[in-house]
């Protein structure tokens, strides 16, 4: 009970944040609908909506990049980690709010990308929705620890992406594969096993990330 | 409450504290001075628990919860306003009566007029106030203080050398400084660090 105390109090602070800042949202709002739009001018009128499929994953993908390198901005820039760590609750809240943070940040950039994808391309199915929503899970479980991990770095920029894209090559392909392929199914486990097993992982391991 | 033996702490090549030991009851005030770099803000973040030995012991009898920091940076979010911010911390804390509390606190450090605003606003004095607010709020038992007169105004240094003096019975305190002289006659023990 405690827990889920401490972890609406962080979320909420983040989301405050975010409604003060104004910082995040847009930038990913303004990225991911810049890009579908050069997608849509890069791809020849005779290309397959194969390819516009898997164009949608790289944007998403990016998109949360993007929200990813601010994820632990306001914490980084004003020292503000060494607080949260030093608080009697336990510091994998810390990492879990900040994931439904960045969560709910992500599926506003969706609502928005979808049905813009299905201006530009073609219309999006139930199970590519399901694989937007399993991979979201997974991005931001495992992009805000590494998020925590780069923010102690002078290279953040440079080392988040390094860090997050090789890890996030499973995302892609499940979620791809749910999306071009007639039975997804398979794909769709294979986000929900991603999610688990990297769910816990980040959360078990957090407070090494924010501890000597 | 801190008991330290041969505590030493490097980052890489930089040896910032040699073989320190250091032992302090439940009610004393540490004093600690000593140039830029001799290793004043390392050892109060050793005895926060946010940094971890190089070498030797280091014990300290406070939980987490029961310790109270004051650094350099006033560790607050400059997008809240103070009434936010201490909330946040106050919930993390479990402070009990915390509204009666964070008002008492912003009434004694003359921030309740500004209790609203955003705290990017505040000067470095404010700031500083509001953070040491922060840093009281959870009435700790163990307070580690760094530069706890930085940026205040006359007004600000009376009224937190008075809570001091009041805090100085029931707490213990480690307070890093490069002005001892006005802490003088609070302290009961003294370390240099070259």
């Amino acid at each position: 009970m405690t827990y889920l105390q401490d972890l609406a109090t962080l979320a909420r602070k983040d989301f405050l944040l975010e409604l003060r800042a104004r910082d995040t949202v847009p930038a990913m709002l303004l990225f991911v609908v810049a890009t579908l739009v050069v997608f849509h001018f890069a791809l020849p009128e005779s290309s397959s909506n194969l390819a516009a499929y898997g164009l949608l994953w790289v944007a998403l993908v990016f998109t949360a990049l993007l929200g990813l390198v601010r994820a632990f901005s306001s914490e980084r820039d004003q020292g503000l980690l060494d607080a949260l760590v030093l608080a009697p609750c336990d510091r994998s809240a810390i990492w879990l709010a900040k994931a439904l943070a960045m969560l709910g940040f992500l599926a506003v950039a969706e609502l928005v990308a979808l049905p813009a994808f299905s201006i530009f391309f073609s219309g999006v199915d139930g199970a590519t929705i399901a694989g937007v929503a399993l991979a979201d899970i997974g991005i931001c479980a495992v992009g805000t620890l590494l998020a925590a991990m780069a923010a102690a770095s002078r290279t953040r920029e440079l080392l988040l992406p390094l860090l997050f894209l090789p890890l996030a090559v499973p995302i892609v392909v499940g979620g791809v594969g749910a999306s071009v392929v007639d039975d997804g199914g398979r794909y769709l486990v294979l986000l929900a096993v991603y999610d688990v097993i990297f769910a816990i992982i980040c959360w078990a391991s957090f407070e090494y990330v924010v501890t000597e | 409450m801190i008991r330290a033996r041969g505590l030493s702490k490097r980052f890489g090549d930089r040896r910032v504290l040699e073989r320190l030991d250091l032992e302090l009851e439940g009610g004393d005030f540490l004093v600690v001075t000593g140039a830029n770099g001799s290793g004043k803000t390392t050892l109060l973040r050793l005895c926060a628990g946010l940094v971890a030995p190089t070498a030797g012991e280091l014990r300290v009898d406070a939980p987490r919860g029961r310790i109270g920091l004051l650094a350099h940076e006033p560790l607050l979010y400059r997008e809240l306003t103070p009434l936010e911010n201490l909330d946040l911390y106050g919930r993390l804390y479990r402070v009990p009566e915390r509204r009666e509390r964070i008002g008492m606190l912003l009434e004694r450090y003359g921030l309740w007029d500004v209790r609203n605003e955003r705290s990017g606003s505040f000067s470095r004095g404010m700031l500083q106030r509001l953070a040491l607010c922060r840093t009281l709020l959870h009435d700790p038992e163990l307070l580690l203080l760094d530069e706890p007169f930085n940026a205040l105004d006359a007004e600000g240094v009376e009224l937190l050398a008075r809570q001091l003096e009041d805090l100085r019975r029931e707490h213990t305190f480690v307070v890093a400084t490069h002005d001892p002289d006005r802490l003088a006659p609070l302290a009961s023990a003294r370390l240099t660090l070259a």
